[in-house]
């Protein structure tokens, strides 16, 4: 059980574009437990068959409906890329509620329909010093993105956490770039993260360079707060409700701010799913 | 197997080149779709409520899963009527398909501003009227609640749009449904859907808070389908126009249980969020599922429940 690398050649290069997303179903390989073995697992990368993208960007979500959802369960669950190489799909989960406690009881073999790929994911930009900040299972799509990444060397991560740092794909990441974790687990852990999150941003804004950040709305705050302060360019990947996940529903608004680029916008509700998942910081208001 | 129908209404008639079509609120504008199949191959498509100015909807949590359904209270966010009609409706396919606007007001008033707004359009192929909302100023009386109200709102909306096909979608929350279509029939429909969603709640036990930052909200998706196939007979039972029937419809054999109890054509509408290809591959499936369950004509099919006890 944990620390399992969820590797593999990348199904392609990173491109800049949207991708048009489309329905399939796919079958599960299997479904890798992470955490301290001995514990029941409550974190799992569900490795699936290969949806026929072409291309996707980190960042960008997937919504999935095992069939094991029936009909009391009606939507499907969104969940952020993990990695997609030429053979299988994975994505990464805790299990959280309902969706995701039957999730954790998929076996190999069984169907899960899925659309995708879904939203606008993180920017990338090889040549800027790109600094990651996740807050626990907000470093799920980072996995990808520094699969992809083509100048790793240019990339680095601060990551709290609280559970065992073996509940996460962290090995995924630092095989590629530094990752610094900090774990909550006494008063005073965050106050150092929160510090520490500071004084790297700091540095990334004297370089120029690219903030990324994903985790709990509370961490994205910080980020946030710091970011217009520090005038680092900054974005933050939310994460809402949702139902349908293409734009429809409109369960999974946040709210624009004045600095949003259409004008007819700003201060206004807009779909996390399609405007997002990820915003440039100083465009929504959190 | 031709499945084309014409629902003749009392002014205007509405063709649809099958009965499957897609529910307000859950297709957005169809074009959010338009990746998962050919929205040609739908018998049309009823677009996200607008309303005559932009409407934000009401604060997050707007919505929530629940067993077999879900409950919705988005409060209606919209991008205004003139938005659609300059930027969605030139790119959808209008020529191929049937678009039917779903309008929603605060007043008798506003109904008639929409709809005269909407009789010009030549894309637009019917108007599909929520009288599910408040009436401001009868201090926020229910339009579909009440016969004359929903009455008033019917007459209002057809004589604003005497071009375009009038199709009134009827709530369930109400004492006798039967009452009400007859009413809006009275008033002019050509055609009359149901059901819209049933009101609902869920809390949390450890919040203790309401699931929804609206307290309550319409309930859709399969837990309604028993409620909707009773007022669905019930209406077209009551009225001689029409009905389109929706509430919690997934597959070919729901839609056909639909036609069974008296709709001419059916709605999709939870059902794109279990797949966004539900209404596209009902659409497909449904000549098929005619074969399987030896329907040969339709028509006939439509409305030839038999039933013992009279109720």
């Amino acid at each position: 059980m944990g620390n399992e690398r969820l590797t593999g050649r990348p199904l392609c290069a990173y491109k800049e574009g949207m991708s048009q997303p489309n329905f399939c179903e796919l079958d599960v390989l299997d479904l890798v437990p992470f955490g301290q073995s001995g514990k029941e697992s409550r974190f799992f990368a569900l490795r699936l068959t290969r949806p026929d993208w072409h291309i996707w960007q980190p960042g960008q979500f997937v919504m999935l409906r095992p069939d094991n959802f029936g009909l009391d369960l009606p939507w499907a669950r969104p969940f952020g890329i993990c990695h997609m190489t030429a053979r299988h799909m994975i994505c990464f989960f805790q299990v959280r509620g309902r969706g995701t406690q039957r999730m954790s009881r998929l076996r190999a073999g069984d169907r899960v329909r899925a659309w995708g790929p879904l939203g606008q994911g993180f920017v990338m930009e090889p040549d800027s010093p790109t600094l990651l900040l996740a807050g626990g299972m907000g470093i799920v799509p980072f996995v990808g993105y520094v699969n992809l990444h083509p100048k790793p060397w240019n990339v680095s991560m601060l990551f709290g956490h609280r559970e065992h740092i073996s509940c996460y794909p962290v090995d995924s990441i630092n095989e590629h770039v530094p990752v610094d974790s900090l774990r909550e687990q006494q008063s005073g852990d965050l106050d150092n993260f929160i510090y520490t999150i500071q004084e790297r941003m700091r540095d990334l804004a004297e370089q120029q360079g690219l903030v990324l950040a994903c985790g709990p709305t509370p961490f994205m705050r910080t980020v946030q707060t710091f970011a217009a302060e520090l005038g680092v360019r900054c974005q933050l990947s939310l994460e809402n409700r949702m139902a349908c996940g293409v734009g429809a529903c409109l369960g999974c608004v946040a709210r624009t701010s004045s600095s949003w680029p259409d004008p007819h916008k700003r201060d206004s509700p807009v779909q996390v799913c399609t405007h997002g998942p990820v915003f440039w910081a100083d465009h929504v208001v959190l | 197997m031709d499945l084309s129908l014409t629902l003749k209404g009392q002014v205007c008639d509405l063709h649809l080149k099958n009965p499957v079509l897609t529910a307000s609120g859950t297709f957005g504008y169809g074009l959010e779709f338009s990746t998962f199949g050919d929205l040609a191959t739908l018998g049309g498509l009823v677009v996200k409520g607008l309303s005559l100015k932009p409407r934000q909807g009401n604060a997050v949590p707007r919505i929530v899963e629940t067993t077999a359904g879900m409950l919705n209270a988005v409060g209606l966010q919209n991008d205004g009527v003139e938005v659609f009609c300059t930027e969605k409706l030139p790119r959808l396919p209008w020529r191929d398909t049937a678009i039917i606007a779903n309008i929603y007001a605060a007043s008798v008033e506003e109904f008639a501003a929409l709809a005269a707004r909407l009789d010009g359009e030549e894309g637009v192929a019917a108007l599909e009227v929520n009288v599910s909302c408040p009436n401001v100023k009868a201090g926020g009386a229910l339009f579909g609640q009440d016969a004359h109200l929903a009455a008033a709102v019917t007459s209002a909306v057809r004589a604003a749009a005497p071009h375009k096909h009038i199709m009134v979608k009827l709530s369930p929350n109400v004492t006798d449904i039967a009452l009400i279509a007859r009413s809006v029939e009275d008033a002019g429909a050509d055609s009359i859907s149901c059901i819209n969603t049933l009101l609902g709640m869920a809390v949390n036990l450890s919040t203790r808070r309401p699931a929804l930052a609206n307290v309550v909200g319409g309930l859709s998706g399969p837990a309604i389908k028993p409620v909707a196939l009773r007022c669905v007979w019930q209406v077209a039972q009551a009225v001689s126009v029409p009905v389109v029937g929706l509430g919690g419809i997934l597959s070919a054999e729901d839609a056909l249980e639909f036609l069974l109890v008296g709709a001419s054509a059916v709605q999709v509408g939870t059902g794109n969020f279990l797949r966004p290809d539900c209404a596209f591959a009902l659409a497909a499936e449904l000549p098929a599922a005619c074969e399987r369950l030896g329907i040969t004509d339709v028509t006939a099919f439509r409305g030839s429940l038999q039933w013992d006890t009279a109720c």
